[in-house]
């Protein structure tokens, strides 16, 4: 509930606004409730007695156009603001979107970074101030991609990519993690994630070049056996194009090219 | 997987003999159970329960032994939730707990399985079975003998999930069991199949039952009793049996599909091959939120019926709620996607399904406000049935209103699958469905039993009840908020800790709350006499089924009344009506009892545990074995008798007090010997 | 209210009772139609999977390769006859005409196996070829589909054959009646299902 991006900041917001149109409703309900049940306990000879009185125009007309003027507003909120905060948007901003892959694994998050070339377990680096756009999937089952001081989840499944918006309005420390039960390991599937001024995370990318630590396809291999990593595995380079052939393992569809042979058995393997 | 011919799956090592923890749990449960048995054997009361209970067809008895098994997979439900929460108290960074995970995870899928397919559904199925028929003039429903099927086929999946405990494993996917995670290749033993198993054959029988209340409320309400006429509890019955009729067929497709991906390695949900994956949640949804109307409708009609019988005055706004009733069932369909606005169907789709479920929140306020002004200008008493509807509405009030709050798709994205959601779904579900259960539960025990519950404790069960969730569900909505997530075995936050441990006391208050119902009913059956009522009209209510002693005869009604006006009992009274029948009475058709409903029950029993261990043989044994059962029924022609009209003047002059012979109360019900 | 009634000489079978007899065979029958809407609900379900997975060939065949239409023409005869025979059936049954009614079941039977045994021709030869339920998800929507149908044909077949027997042994009761009444509603429910299935499933996958 402490925003550090404008996704999450627009949600808080919308939460509590929708709270407070439901308290209109809800704060008289409990009031009257205690009110009236007091009032005309038994005990109470005082009070008015109407035993056959059933029915009355003007509350019915006053309970059944309260809420709905109510939910009409709220209706209209939605609908703005679940196209705003559509997970597919784009951030605006004047800086260039930077693009990562995650890919959830058992049990851990894998990062890949494109353009950059280099790629993390668990542990994600971006730089504040700028618009990321996460492309999602899964090698396993399905899981969910959080960030919660960011903003929204989106669930992460095999041969689908999903996308997800974020920004960080300053440098810090998040926690991230993945909501849907994905298993044994489920509860270890969090990650630090690290906003940074962007000269440092240049640096930071530099430097993680220089690692010697290849993720190509077999050691995605070893990454796929299921465990649950103690501490973040950096990569200096990645094999071009891994994330797409990840989604294409699982993809059913009419294109089975000889590349992705090795993944298809990999996968018939681990049946 | 190793396979046998004789024995499929099914090894010793199935056993868990190292876990202490479900060891001492079969343990406990065996002893528990051999006490039982080895009482009624004792007693001799076999002979007696064969006949009068087991094999019966009266929908009075059968609702009173689904509310028997709602109350021991409470037990069960709930002992799996205190372990939860003892876990989670306990399991923060260094610490972790005493349940590993593969036992945690199959502990929240117990919890939650059990909880709305064990508890939930038969309590209110219990319930309607012993009222409906009596409120609207009837002598059973339409179809007994499948009464009868249904409540043992529920049974029988019942028994399956008991049986996981001590052999094999749960599902560790979850009470929704979304793939690809249930499937084979993640999710390879036994586990996953008792879960799929125990929902498809108990649905089949849920199916069954709303068939069959369905047809009875239409065609066999009394005379004059046209639909409007009808008790409000009735009306959510009826259309709460529609929900059932057309949302349980997708369960079964859906569970089918899984089947079929898990037994004969198909694709409808795998990764890869052509599966689909998000095809799940929708099927699963389009069943899973009418299930939950279903479950939250009759607690509905409970309540206006308690409302209005302890606040002394007509129901207000009957037709309003009535046609609320039909809008909230109709709209139940149409939200089910607000359950996974992650999955990325886009802000169209999104916004829809938000819209649609803000929608729900109109005729349900419109319900609460009926209440309201239904005490308003009465003359309230403060019984225990009417605690649980005060402390229901403010209960509900909030959970509908955090319900409401996840409907906004942009607050869900932050809130889904967090311990907000827990914290909501139970907030409607303890404050909605199980209030207004408990509520019915004590306003129509003196019916069913002919006395009723003792107030004291009751009352102290509520309130324990009440306070109890407050503190162990209010803490979610706050570690929702604090980011936390659902079916955590294990956490490294120690702000959530204190939280958590409020919710494990919020717990030990509830058991305190189940303790204290229990004594209640040890405490009410000792004290019976004292708390005998002895008119059948014991709170001076509305409707027929007070019109009857208290418990009614078995064919109810030695005359089919006529009926005239909305709450047609309080009319008889009021207009000096003799409610009571009198000569000259007629011979009445009436079912017989009949063990093969028993039969059926045991046998899907059986295949439900072959198939799950893949005892091949045993599955076209069984399979056979049934389908001869059911030649055998049709092939029956001894199924009814006629009660001659003397039998009925003698039951019916035989007055309230219990027969010569002791003051039990096994004596004061009719012993039927089959001819 | 509190008696024992053990004397079985004031239990007496129901012969008599007509009217009460009357309306438990309607509600029977109403009772059996609602039923089979939710039998509906089931089919529809699975016709919705099966749109959604009509194209999740996974690299393997596509309904035009695999359906036979001449085939599939043939099997759809065998049903929609039998519903012709089945309607004959229940003529003669309420004409009272036993062994008529006996003879034109018998007919109805006959060509519903017929339908039976040329889907799971259909369906072993699929399987041979390894094109089998497990080949792709398309297939295995394909085979749940149009296996659930058959599957709901051989119960009818298998209620059928204990009607026949039944008839034979009792001649025409009410009970019998009204079961036989049943029967062929469910019958017809299954041709009219077929009918979708064979436009929905062959035609479109074809054309």
């Amino acid at each position: 509930m402490d925003p550090k991006g404008p996704v999450a900041a627009d949600e808080k917001h919308l939460i509590f606004t929708a709270l407070g149109l439901m308290l209109i409703v809800v704060i008289p309900v409990i009031i009257m409730t205690f009110a009236f049940a007091w009032k005309y306990r038994a005990g109470n000879k005082n009070a008015t007695y109407t035993p056959k009185w059933e029915h009355s125009h003007a509350i019915e007309l006053v309970v059944w156009t309260i809420p709905t003027v109510i939910i009409i507003m709220l209706g209209t909120i939605v609908w703005k603001s679940t196209h705003a905060l559509t997970p597919e948007k784009p951030i605006a901003s004047s800086v260039k979107p930077l693009v990562i892959e995650a890919v959830a694994m058992d049990w851990k998050w894998l990062f890949i970074y494109p353009e950059q070339g280099v790629a993390t377990v668990n542990r994600l680096v971006i730089p504040a101030k700028t618009p990321i756009t996460f492309h999602i999937t899964s090698d396993t089952v399905m899981n969910s991609f959080f960030i919660p001081r960011l903003g929204s989840q989106i669930y992460a499944m095999a041969g689908m990519q999903t996308e997800l918006n974020l920004l960080a309005d300053k440098p810090g420390t998040y926690h991230g993690l993945n909501t849907q039960f994905s298993g044994e390991g489920f509860t270890s599937m969090h990650f630090s994630v690290h906003a940074t001024y962007p000269q440092d995370f240049q640096d930071w990318v530099a430097q993680t070049k220089t690692g010697g630590n290849m993720l190509d396809a077999a050691r995605f291999r070893k990454l796929e056996t299921p465990d649950e990593p103690a501490a973040p595995i950096l990569f200096s380079a990645v094999q071009p194009g891994l994330f797409q052939s990840i989604l294409r393992k699982f993809a059913g569809g009419h294109e089975m090219s000889a590349s992705n042979q090795n993944s298809v058995s990999l996968a018939q393997a681990q049946k | 997987m190793y396979e046998t011919a004789l024995f499929g799956r099914l090894t010793l090592s199935a056993i868990p003999y190292t876990n202490p923890i479900i060891m001492s749990a079969v343990g406990f449960s065996a002893v528990l159970g051999a006490l039982i048995l080895g009482w009624i054997t004792r007693q001799g009361h076999w002979g007696y329960l064969w006949k009068e209970w087991l094999t019966s067809v009266d929908h009075k008895r059968i609702g009173v032994m689904y509310l028997i098994l709602a109350a021991i997979m409470l037990l069960r439900g709930f002992a799996d939730a205190l372990l939860m929460r003892f876990q989670q108290a306990f399991s923060e960074g260094a610490a972790h707990g005493f349940l590993p995970p593969e036992h945690y995870n199959q502990i929240f899928s117990a919890h939650g399985t059990i909880m709305i397919i064990f508890v939930a559904m038969p309590f209110f199925i219990g319930l309607m079975n012993v009222v409906v028929p009596l409120q609207i003039g009837a002598r059973d429903v339409a179809f007994p003998f499948l009464n009868s099927v249904s409540f043992w086929m529920t049974a029988a999946s019942a028994a399956l999930v008991m049986v996981s405990l001590a052999v094999g494993d749960f599902s560790q996917a979850g009470w929704t069991g979304y793939p690809p995670l249930s499937e084979t290749q993640f999710s390879p033993g036994p586990g996953v199949d008792y879960w799929i198993w125990s929902l498809q054959l108990g649905g089949v029988g849920t199916l069954l039952t709303g068939v069959n209340f369905f047809v009875t409320i239409l065609k066999m309400r009394a005379p004059g009793m046209s639909l409007m006429k009808m008790p409000v509890f009735t009306w959510t019955i009826l259309v709460t049996t529609v929900l059932i009729m057309l949302s349980f067929p997708v369960l079964t497709v859906t569970l089918l599909l899984l089947t079929l991906d898990r037994y004969l390695d198909m694709h409808f949900f795998t990764n890869g091959m052509g599966g689909n994956q998000m095809m799940f949640p929708n099927l699963l949804w389009i069943w899973g939120h009418p299930e939950v109307y279903i479950v939250l409708l009759p607690a509905f009609g409970m309540f206006s019926e308690v409302v209005s019988t302890f606040s002394r005055k007509k129901l207000f706004g009957y037709k309003s709620m009535v046609y609320a009733t039909i809008a909230i069932a109709f709209l139940s369909f149409v939200v089910w996607l607000h359950h996974f606005f992650t999955m990325g169907a886009g802000a169209d789709v999104n916004a829809f399904f938000g819209i649609a479920t803000g929608v729900i929140a109109i005729p349900t306020g419109v319900k609460i406000f009926n209440w309201l002004f239904t005490m308003y200008r009465g003359r309230i008493e403060f019984t225990t049935p009417m605690l649980w509807t005060i402390g229901f509405i403010v209960t509900f009030a909030i959970g509908g209103m955090t319900g409401v709050l996840l409907s906004v798709p942009g607050a869900d994205f932050v809130l889904h699958n967090s311990e907000f959601l827990v914290a909501h779904f139970h907030n409607t579900l303890i404050g909605g469905v199980l209030f207004g259960y408990f509520a019915g539960f004590s306003y129509w025990f003196p019916k069913m039993f002919g006395f009723q519950l003792d107030e004291k404790w009751g009352r102290r069960a509520f309130w324990a009840w009440l306070v109890g969730f407050y503190l162990a569900f209010m803490p979610l909505y706050a570690l929702g908020f604090m980011g936390m997530s659902r079916r955590m075995v294990h956490y490294d936050n120690p702000a959530w800790q204190p939280y958590l441990l409020v919710a494990l006391a919020g717990a030990l208050v509830i058991a305190y709350g189940i303790f204290c119902q229990i004594v209640q009913l040890a405490v009410s059956i000792r004290n019976r006499e004292a708390l005998r009522d002895a008119t059948g009209d014991i709170w001076n209510s509305h409707s027929l089924e007070w019109a009857v002693s208290s418990p009614p005869p078995f064919y109810n009604f030695a005359k089919i009344p006529h009926v005239d006006a909305l709450d047609q009992f309080a009319y008889m009274k009021e207009n000096g009506i003799n409610h009571r029948a009198e000569a000259p009475f007629a011979p009445i058709h009436m079912p017989r009892n009949t063990g093969v409903g028993v039969v059926m029950g045991a046998i899907t029993f059986v295949f439900g545990f072959a198939i799950i261990w893949h005892m091949w043989w045993i599955v076209m044994a069984s399979s056979l074995a049934m389908v001869a059962t059911v030649i055998y029924r049709a092939s029956d022609e001894d199924v009814d008798y006629m009660l001659s009209a003397e039998e009925v003047a003698r039951i019916e002059s035989g007055g309230s007090a219990s027969t010569a012979g002791g003051s039990s109360y096994l004596a004061g019900h009719e012993l039927i010997t089959q001819g | 209210m509190s008696a024992t009634i053990t004397s079985a000489a004031t239990l007496q079978p129901d012969h008599a009772h007509h009217d009460h007899g009357h309306d438990a065979k309607e509600n029977a029958v109403f009772g059996f139609w609602v039923y089979l809407m939710t039998d509906c609900i089931l089919f529809a379900s699975l016709f919705a999977t099966y749109a959604v997975m009509r194209h999740s060939y996974a690299g393997g065949p596509t309904g035009n390769e695999l359906f036979d239409l001449r085939y599939v023409f043939v099997e759809t005869m065998f049903l929609l006859f039998s519903s012709f025979s089945n309607g004959f059936a229940m003529i003669s049954l309420h004409r009272g005409a036993r062994s008529a009614t006996l003879k034109w079941l018998l007919l109805t039977a006959l060509l519903g196996l017929g339908f039976v045994g040329m889907e799971v021709h259909e369906f072993r030869h699929l399987v041979m070829e390894g094109n089998g339920p497990d080949r792709s998800g398309f297939l295995s929507a394909f085979f749940s589909l149009v296996g659930t149908h058959g599957a709901h044909v051989s119960v009818g077949l298998i209620w059928m054959s204990v009607m026949m027997w039944q008839l034979f042994a009792k001649g025409i009761t009410p009970a019998i009646t009204s079961r036989l009444l049943r029967l062929s509603l469910f019958w017809h429910f299954l041709d009219i299902v077929w009918i979708v299935v064979f436009t929905v499933v062959y035609l479109m996958g074809v054309l």
